[in-house]
């Protein structure tokens, strides 16, 4: 029997599975796409207009609300990951000759493409909001690429975190900081404008650069330093919950 | 391949210094139903999970199928399937899509009539296309193990399949037992009720605190626990001395006013008991019939009651 083919036909399996939770628990489709669309609405109609951020304020927030669409979607796949493992199915799964590693790359697949979905979502809702953007189809290509990346990065740690939690709820809660870093980054205010120590934070946290580099994009003027420390923190958080997952999902299984 | 479809030596495990399994032994014939028999904590559920490969053994040697479950897990897992003691499904499915995810991991062909089917002779169809967190315990657990047949496995492990199950379902499920061995298939079935064993199994092992204490087809087993009886429970100490006077054979308790009276719990012997009782004028306040338990079984082979087990 061909093993890539089996690994490979059994991700696709639970992908399919997979997709199937997300359309069925409303709150991740809540989570994931509603939920991101009500705060841009709620910083670009109700907080924006009190921040001087040097242009118009949709054309600022809009690359920080993109990874606010990433991020919402996350305790979903820590929850579903979680359930999976605390609850029978998992056991069914490992007695069978399911490959190993389809159970973690179905979630992680399964999240990069709803996060994809969340994403188109919000820029649709930018440009209705009247965001306008200058950049060219390359730039908005290398735009697609840093959201797909930092997609991949963020799933495959929430696939760790989901692993390695005790129950679904507490799933829940890990993932927490990782909807909180991006209000302590560039992306609702400029760092620059942050107080003490918070603003140092703020700027070599690994969301900066990827917001900056974002931005850059949108506007029209990338930047490859920012580009070159975002696609680098997006494989390091990837390479550390892909081994982190791995060895969980071993000593659990 | 010898006629044995799980051999199993000297196995043991523990996690940390408590002790789990401490070296068992024991052969399932192929196509024969085996029932380990045992008190919540015995052990039961580490041996299945050994057998069906999720977890590894601190000693001894498992064969399934012929195969060695540590170097030749694969192959064990090909030919077995697995229906644990909390239903393993995804609640987010319908019954359909549950069977139809085993089908496509398993690769079946023709997958939508073998989900067909299952569902038919589980008594799901008209429940097929609802989501299983809206379905109730014994649906759940007629699901998992459709679930588990996907694939035509040789050899089945129950892991208490009916604890939890009403009466009906009980039934139902020891049915399908009965109808997926004369298929050819081997079972193995783990389970704290006496009576479930010696209704299905050809063989039965009691394990007590990770020990194998007795091994033997059900007849082999009950000659070592006291029979059916009837009891008998007297107003006052007089009528209870009268009653062990013409009640031959009959054990005698002065504390509980009970009389033990050995009887194959039939009608007949029943009426001959009572008329003998009228004859002398004798009333018993209470009157019923005890068929062995699980708590005789080990009060015989072990000394102690299976509760025992339970609080230590």
């Amino acid at each position: 029997m061909n093993t890539i083919s089996t690994s490979f036909g059994d991700s696709a399996i639970m992908l399919r599975r997979n997709f199937k939770h997300i359309l069925r628990n409303p709150v991740t489709v809540f989570n994931g796409a509603l939920m991101p669309v009500i705060v841009m609405v709620m910083f670009v109609y109700v907080l924006g207009g009190a921040f001087n951020v040097g242009e118009r304020y949709i054309e600022y927030v809009t690359p920080g609300m993109i990874l606010l669409a990433i991020t919402y979607g996350l305790s979903g796949t820590a929850v579903s990951v979680s359930s999976d493992m605390t609850k029978g199915i998992i056991n069914r799964f490992k007695a069978m000759n399911v490959s190993r590693g389809a159970v973690l790359t179905g979630h992680v697949v399964a999240t990069v493409l709803s996060t994809s979905v969340a994403v188109a979502v919000i820029i649709g809702v930018a440009f209705a909001l009247g965001f306008r953007s200058p950049a060219t189809p390359g730039d908005w290509l290398g735009a697609v690429g840093i959201i797909a990346a930092t997609a991949f990065a963020t799933a495959w740690l929430t696939v760790a975190l989901g692993m390695a939690a005790k129950t679904p709820e507490s799933a829940g809660m890990a993932v927490v900081p990782l909807l909180l870093l991006p209000f302590l980054s560039s992306a609702i205010a400029p760092a620059a404008k942050m107080g003490q120590g918070v603003r140092q934070f703020a700027e070599y946290q690994p969301f900066t650069p990827i917001i900056e580099s974002l931005r850059g994009l949108l506007a029209g003027s990338p930047s490859g330093g920012y580009a070159a420390a975002a696609l680098g923190w997006c494989a390091g958080i990837a390479l550390v919950g892909y081994l982190w997952s791995r060895a969980t999902f071993s000593k659990r299984a | 391949m010898s006629s044995s479809a799980i051999a199993v030596s000297g196995l043991r495990k523990a996690y940390g210094d408590k002790v789990v399994l401490d070296g068992i032994d024991f052969d399932v014939a192929a196509g024969s139903i085996f029932s380990m028999l045992g008190p919540n904590g015995a052990g039961k559920t580490t041996t299945v999970n050994v057998l069906t490969t999720l977890i590894k053994a601190d000693a001894g040697t498992v064969r399934v199928a012929g195969h060695d479950v540590v170097t030749a897990t694969r192959q064990v897992r090909a030919v077995i399937g697995v229906t644990g003691q909390f239903a393993a499904v995804d609640e987010l499915l319908s019954g359909r899509e549950n069977l139809r995810l085993m089908a496509d991991l398993k690769r079946v062909r023709s997958a939508d009539r073998l989900v067909t089917r299952l569902l038919e002779r589980f008594d799901l169809a008209e429940s097929a296309q609802m989501m299983v967190a809206a379905y109730s315990g014994g649906m759940r657990r007629k699901l998992d193990l459709a679930m588990t047949l996907v694939g035509n496995p040789q050899i089945i492990f129950l892991d208490e399949p009916t604890t939890g199950l009403d009466p009906r379902s009980r039934r139902t499920m020891w049915e399908i037992v009965r109808e997926l061995v004369a298929d050819g298939t081997t079972i193995f079935l783990t389970t704290q009720y006496l009576e479930e064993a010696d209704q299905l199994a050809d063989r039965i092992a009691v394990l007590d605190k990770g020990r194998l204490v007795a091994q033997g087809s059900p007849e082999e087993l009950k000659r070592q626990v006291p029979g059916t009886h009837v009891r008998l429970r007297f107003a006052d100490p007089r009528e209870l001395d009268a009653a062990a006077r013409v009640l031959a054979g009959a054990t005698r308790d002065d504390q509980e006013l009970t009389l033990r009276v050995p009887s194959d719990g039939g009608s007949r012997s029943l009426r001959a008991l009572l008329d003998r009782l009228d004859e002398h004028m004798i009333n018993a306040e209470e009157f019923s019939v005890h068929t062995p338990d699980l708590d005789d079984v080990f009060l015989a082979l072990t000394g102690h009651a299976s509760t025992e087990a339970i609080a230590q």
